[in-house]
């Protein structure tokens, strides 16, 4: 029994990690129609730098700064929201396919960045020596995991009450002015670009925060875990759940979640022994086919977007 | 403020080597309702663009209010009072009427990150200034049972009239309408007539481009017409329509012959 609450304690866990990374996608994509290529390289970002930030000094290495641990918590998402600044400014011109391309590319450079820079990273090894925050101070793990699950549930009622209480601002509605027609906001006096920056900033310092917390929960992070087939999960979790409706962002997460873990569960305990190894590919393949599925049969996602009427608002 | 509202001097638009506005220099009268007319491909929506910064002219200047304003982007010549309404209209489709609308005023306290995180009083209250407004313009331009819809289900005249109304919102002291006519049924282009008159008579001066020649000949004064980029004509309604350069323009060089 206790092995099984033990389970879901973990899943649960990284599912509301992850339900962190779709809500930021869910502001640059659902709200303001940002077509963000490379999730992983922002969530990697904030996993990376949180761990060099807030772990312990490793011989050579660069980082281990020791810093508290809050604080390295939001130096990582700071870090996530920098990288967003810089790319943010370079890709202001694109738009649609072609901004997915370039952050795409980014985020594969970014993994290719962190696999190489090995003196600040780790290299293909990864990043160690990371205590986790009073771990110390509580000595049965199952009590630290339950406590640490309701850290990461706080952490996300706070990101997703900011995110209602944003898009139910005047900035949602010109956010989703911006995602309808640039060029019509343009013409009633707001600046897109300004706004697809501060979306896409905002959009990423969630994904980081969300990555931090990750690296934080494994204490410990590696290229392995910053590659393309985390930004199609999260992707896959945001169009299932409803793009542009944070509720759903969240329903989507955990179904997939555990479409991806039940999925790689049963494969491993029914499969034939010689197609164990085909395990992972098999799982692309289900999570992809229920993308194209939702896309061709339902693209609104389970909790499709709602008008924001009169009666309702403020 | 001088009797122009808006002016161009030998303004030009290239495209490559295709010239859409030739040197045109016109000087739009206050208060005015000023008709542009002239046949497809002459150029009329390249200078509404030019006009409104959608469009970086090659050669020429624009001054607003006596300023020069050449090379402005939209949003800011937005902010000194010039608005335009758009040829195939631009609602923000999956929004609802009246948050077309509410998008519209300058300077909203909550558009900010910061003013929507620390929501106070203020950003509050002007929201309901805003939703008051909006609801106002909405009964004033005869959409407001559809203030709940989504914009983009509404008909082709309907949404003609969802443009106007978001212009509206700024008060801007000029408007430039691009065919508002088009594509809408008779009643409704009344409507549209009557509120354009309404305006005009508060003081608002209005640009329009049409090929309604009834709604030009009743309702516009002056008249220019533009003409493979080139302006070919100005004066009043009666002049135009006993102008044969005009008429060889609309219907090609053998009608006067």
């Amino acid at each position: 029994m206790i092995g099984v609450i033990s389970y879901l304690v973990f899943f649960t866990t990284i599912a509301a990690i992850l339900a962190i990374a779709v809500l930021g996608l869910n502001l640059q994509w659902g709200n303001t129609g940002l077509f963000n290529g490379g999730v992983a390289a922002f969530f990697g970002a904030g996993a990376y730098a949180t761990i060099l930030l807030g772990g312990t000094p490793q011989g050579e290495h660069i980082g281990g700064f020791e810093i508290f641990y809050p604080l390295a918590l939001a130096g990582g998402a700071l870090c996530a929201g920098l990288l967003a600044w810089m790319v943010g400014l370079l890709t202001l011109k694109l738009r649609h396919d072609y901004l997915a391309i370039a952050t795409f590319g980014v985020a594969v450079a970014f993994e290719s960045f962190v696999r190489n820079t090995s003196v600040m990273t780790g290299g293909a090894l990864g990043l160690r020596g990371f205590e986790r925050p009073l771990e110390a101070l509580i000595e049965n793990p199952f009590l630290y995991n339950i406590l640490f699950l309701l850290v990461v549930v706080l952490v996300l009622a706070s990101v997703y009450v900011f995110l209602q209480k944003l898009l139910h601002a005047p900035f949602g509605r010109l956010l989703r002015a911006i995602r309808e027609d640039e060029t019509a906001a343009q013409s009633l006096g707001k600046n897109p670009s300004e706004v697809r920056l501060t979306a896409f900033i905002v959009g990423s310092v969630i994904m980081g925060l969300a990555g931090g917390l990750y690296a934080t929960f494994y204490a410990f992070i590696s290229p392995q875990d910053v590659v393309p087939t985390l930004t199609f999960q999260i992707w896959a979790m945001l169009i299932v759940g409803g793009a542009g409706n944070n509720l759903g962002a969240l329903v989507g997460t955990f179904l997939i979640w555990a479409v991806w873990t039940g999925s790689g569960w049963c494969l491993s305990k029914y499969a034939p022994v010689e197609a164990q190894i085909y395990t992972g590919t098999l799982q692309y393949i289900l999570i992809g086919a229920i993308i194209v599925s939702m896309l061709l049969w339902r693209p609104q996602g389970i909790f499709p977007e709602k008008l924001v009427i009169s009666q309702s608002g403020d | 403020m001088g009797d122009i509202a808006l002016s161009t001097d030998r303004l030009t638009v290239n495209f490559g080597t295709f010239c859409a506005v030739n040197n045109v220099s016109l000087q739009l009268k206050r208060h005015s309702i000023t008709g542009l007319i002239g046949p497809n491909g002459a150029g009329k929506t390249t200078f509404f663009n030019a006009l409104t910064g959608m469009l970086k002219p090659s050669s020429g200047w624009v001054m607003l209010d006596g300023i020069e304003t050449t090379g402005k982007r939209p949003d800011q010549l937005y902010a000194s009072g010039l608005a335009r309404t758009f040829q195939i209209p631009r609602p923000f489709s999956r929004m609802s009427v009246l948050e077309n609308v509410m998008l519209a005023p300058l300077a909203q306290r909550g558009e900010h990150l910061w003013g929507a995180t620390f929501s106070s009083r203020k950003v509050f209250d002007q929201e309901q200034k805003i939703r008051q407004k909006a609801l106002e313009i909405l009964d004033f331009v005869t959409l407001s049972a559809l203030v709940d819809h989504e914009a983009g289900r509404l008909s082709g005249g309907q949404t003609k009239l969802l443009e106007l109304a978001r212009v509206l919102m700024g008060a801007p002291s000029i408007i430039l309408l691009d065919e508002p006519a088009a594509g809408v049924n008779p009643t409704l282009t009344n409507v549209l007539l009557e509120r354009i008159e309404a305006l005009n008579a508060q003081g608002t001066t209005f640009l329009i481009i049409e090929h309604d020649m009834d709604f030009i000949m009743s309702h516009c004064n002056p008249v220019i017409a533009l003409s493979a980029g080139e302006m070919i004509f100005e004066g009043t309604p009666e002049e135009a329509q006993a102008n044969t350069i005009l008429l060889d323009a609309y219907l090609g060089a053998q009608a006067s012959d």
